[in-house]
């Protein structure tokens, strides 16, 4: 009964997305306004009715109910209930459904706290974010149901795919979607401004809000990623440049930047035609990303779907929403009047350098995950494209990206002075330097250039505080003052500041693992040693352990330092699934400040001894430290007066706002 | 300035940037681009020593052997040609005999194949999609590779 009901809830929410993408374009063309004030009830309706089927679907699997398939293929009775509330997105149909609901939580936001939106746009706006849930629903419908039965139920599910059953995946899928999908918001205000072709700063207020969230889930998503990467695979490496990898970078380099330049158009009123652009990219970027995922194409741990018209109908989808979005921008796009002037250095021409570069960068992911499966295509070679090619192309396209990024909030709007700004980050300079001589004098091996990238990421975390420092005007004011100024700074300026740090501490990270990380790879037998870095491990034998759903072949490691002080123990092992016949390896991670020790295992040899690889990864956990820095920056800055002004805000609190907000400006 | 001469600044900066991302494209491509090749792939082709391809296959039955300090030998075969390849290091958790393979390396003058990097990028319900492929253009691809893999196990652990 409870899946027919989900399936019902989901053909009804199809229906009202229909009604939602219909009407209310209709109204705005004729200027019939009980059609336009259709679309928020719509859009309300099609959320209530989609998270009863997404509802629907969490019963069965909470309830075991393997009378439907999909719970089958996926789940068993025996794993614990998280993992049984995962797999509702460990798979493909339960991660469409999940897609979609997003979508319509978006679209019902947008309904409830759109209410001082001009009422074409809000119309407009939501008649698109209802186009893209029905494709969806469609998809769902037609060739991804996850509510058809079995006629003879099993006792007992398939279990879910042992790598994916980890804490790591409750939180990254959902946070990913919720970027991706957030980008859909951006998508839809920019198809409804072109197809009233008019446009305003005012515009750029209104969708910022909406990317900064999608920017901060994403952020915070592809970091968890990295990290369940990082501990899962056993390979212990934070960014492989994987396909599917890849797929959520880019989103976010054009999510970043289009962060950027709406700040340019909503100051300054310029950048319009390029925010729009920018706006359409980053949304088609999320659904490529799903493309890729999901249609099978990749030979990558992701890709659960092998199913070709699945592939074709996401490839119809992707020609629609894309191909039109871009026709309709090529036609309409010439109608928007140009924006405000600026000179080359100003805050605006900082900004246009940040998105020159990030738009490139993104350009060269863009090449290096698709020309394989082009080439593939056209010629039937198969290649692959590795590290090296986003080592050569990504790397050189950041380091003068990271080199202006302090530059850029001290410069003025308009005009900026650059002499002035460089005279400002002096002490940043300096502070970079003697990074760079101590990180020679005290690292010996690893790249020349590692350095370097020290230097460039104290750099930047150094210009951070100096933005802050400046406007506070720390030391050349009593501390007292200095105190009321911070606590008059706009929250976005310390949001800019944050996040700006928060990308310093992340490549700091990644310089420090790249460069001076080791690695042992030895088999062992117990009572036998293995030092790496200033440690001493030694091996105590390996003992099993039942768990819920699976077997744990542990092995017992004691740690100590190289002075002979034991510091612990840990206990990596090998987990066997006997649903799948499937063994995964569970590492075990030891934090020493912000580095790690990093311990697998292998399939024990036949003479006993065992293979271990052993890493000592330094400063690791700042990777990850600082997009958590980065999504905070990115919360100040959402919860900033200004911002929220445009957004949700009854229209009798706009009113009393409106003289406030321009005296702050 | 005028608006005219700004924005040719701007055009022009923005091709300037765009050129040398091309320019790091295509350097890059030329030197990091890896083929993929079956065992008669490379018995065809000649590959010479030195050249870094992907090999893909199935892992012969009976022919892996360990060796010390995690060496270990194994063939990879097509069911057409067999290629000899040694590895150094931890195997994936999936790797096993009769199971799909990509190995990323380099061939030496004996006509062994030196993998530095075995992929295990499969789970178990499906071959690596090359390796599929280069089965099925040799021939020896047998539908019940993916039913095997694909088959309910359900009751199994009773």
């Amino acid at each position: 009964m409870i899946p027919e009901l989900g399936h019902y809830a989901l053909m009804l929410a199809l229906g009202l997305a229909l009604i939602q993408g219909i009407m209310p374009i209709v109204g705005t063309r004729t200027n019939d306004a009980a059609l336009m004030s259709i679309a928020a009830p719509a859009a309300l309706a099609q959320f209530v009715f989609v998270a009863i089927a997404f509802l629907a679907l969490a019963e069965c699997y909470v309830a075991s109910d393997f009378s439907v398939l999909n719970v089958y293929e996926n789940s068993n009775s025996a794993m614990p209930l998280i993992y049984r509330l995962t797999s509702i997105w460990g798979n493909h149909e339960g991660s469409m459904m999940l897609w979609v609901s997003i979508l319509a939580f978006f679209g019902a936001l947008v309904a409830l706290f759109g209410n001082n939106l001009p009422v074409t746009l809000k119309a407009n706006a939501l008649a698109v974010q209802a186009w893209i849930a029905a494709a969806f629903e469609l998809f769902i419908l037609i060739t991804s149901n996850p509510f058809l039965r079995i006629a003879d139920a099993p006792f007992e599910g398939r279990d879910l795919n042992p790598i994916l059953q980890d804490p790591g995946l409750a939180f990254h899928p959902p946070m990913l979607y919720l970027g991706y999908v957030g980008f859909s918001i951006a998508f839809s205000f920019a198809i409804a401004a072109l197809i009233e072709g008019r446009i305003d700063a005012a515009w750029a207020r209104w969708v910022r809000p909406w990317v900064l969230g999608a920017w901060m889930c994403l952020t915070l998503g592809i970091a968890g990623g990295s990290y369940w990467a990082y501990y899962e695979l056993g390979w212990g490496g934070f960014w492989f440049w994987d396909p599917v990898e890849n797929a959520s970078l880019m989103p976010w380099l054009a999510g970043t930047a289009l962060l950027h330049s709406a700040v340019v158009m909503e100051k300054r009123g310029a950048l319009k035609v390029w925010t729009i652009l920018l706006a359409i990219i980053a949304f088609s970027l999320s659904l490529i990303g799903t493309f890729l995922v999901r249609s099978g194409v990749l030979t990558s741990v992701h890709a659960f779907a092998v199913d070709p018209t699945r592939g074709i109908f996401i490839l119809a989808i992707l020609v629609v929403f894309i191909g039109g979005a871009l026709a309709l921008y090529a036609w309409r796009a010439p109608l928007l009047k140009q924006g405000g002037l600026f000179a080359p250095i100003s805050r605006e021409g900082a900004l246009v350098f940040n998105n020159l570069f990030l738009t490139s960068a993104c350009a060269t992911v863009f090449v290096g995950t698709l020309y394989p499966l082009a080439l593939e295509a056209l010629t039937g070679d198969k290649i692959s494209v590795g590290p090296p090619f986003f080592n050569a192309t990504f790397g050189p396209l950041f380091i003068p990206l990271m080199l202006v990024m302090p530059f850029g909030p001290l410069l003025g709007w308009k005009r900026g002075d650059i002499v002035s700004a460089a005279q400002r980050l002096l002490a940043a300079a300096v502070l970079a330097a003697v990074a760079v001589a101590a990180a020679f004098a005290i690292e010996h091996g690893g790249p020349v250039l590692a350095p370097f990238g020290v230097g460039i990421a104290v750099f930047v975390m150094a210009g951070a505080v100096t933005d802050i420092a400046e406007r506070t005007m720390i030391l050349r004011l009593p501390m007292r003052a200095t105190l009321m100024r911070a606590i008059g700074l706009p929250r976005s300026v310390w949001g800019t500041a944050f996040a700006h740090f928060g990308i310093g501490v992340t490549l700091l990270g990644i310089v420090a693992v790249t460069a001076w990380g080791s690695e042992r790879i030895v088999a062992v037998k117990p009572g036998e040693i293995i030092d790496i870095s200033h440690y001493r491990l030694t091996f105590d034998g390996v003992f099993n352990r039942p768990g819920p759903n699976y077997r744990d072949v542990v092995g017992h490691f004691t740690v100590r330092r190289a002075s002979g002080d034991v510091i612990g123990a840990m206990e990596p092992s090998r987990r066997t699934f006997p649903a799948r016949n499937m063994a995964t390896t569970e590492a075990a991670l030891m934090s020493r400040g912000f580095s790690q020790l990093y311990l697998s295992l292998g399939d024990p040899n036949p003479d006993g001894t065992v293979p271990v690889r052993l890493f000592f990864k330094p400063h690791v956990l700042m990777i990850w430290l600082g997009a958590i820095i980065m999504f905070f920056g990115g919360g100040l800055s959402l919860s900033d007066r200004r911002l929220r002004v445009g957004a949700p805000r009854p229209a009798k609190a706009k009113a009393k706002d409106k003289p406030a907000l321009q005296a702050a400006e | 300035m005028t608006r005219k001469q700004r924005r040719l600044i701007l055009i022009g900066a923005g091709l300037g940037v765009l050129a040398v991302a091309v320019a790091l494209m295509l350097n890059a491509f030329r030197d990091s681009i890896v083929f993929f090749n079956s065992p008669s792939d490379i018995a065809e082709k000649h590959i010479g020593p030195g050249t870094r391809i992907r090999l893909g296959g199935l892992v012969k039955d009976g022919s892996i052997v360990r060796g010390n300090d995690l060496r270990v030998r194994f063939e990879v075969t097509d069911g057409k040609s067999e290629l000899p390849v040694s590895y150094q290091g931890v195997l994936p958790d999936l790797f096993r005999e009769g199971q799909g393979v990509v190995a990323e390396g380099t061939i030496d003058g004996g006509g062994t194949f030196n993998a530095d990097t075995i992929l295990a990028k499969h789970d178990e319900t499906y071959m690596p999609k090359e390796v599929a492929d280069a089965l099925k253009k040799s021939g020896h691809w047998k539908d019940d590779y993916a039913q095997r893999a694909a088959m309910p196990v359900t009751g199994a652990n009773k």
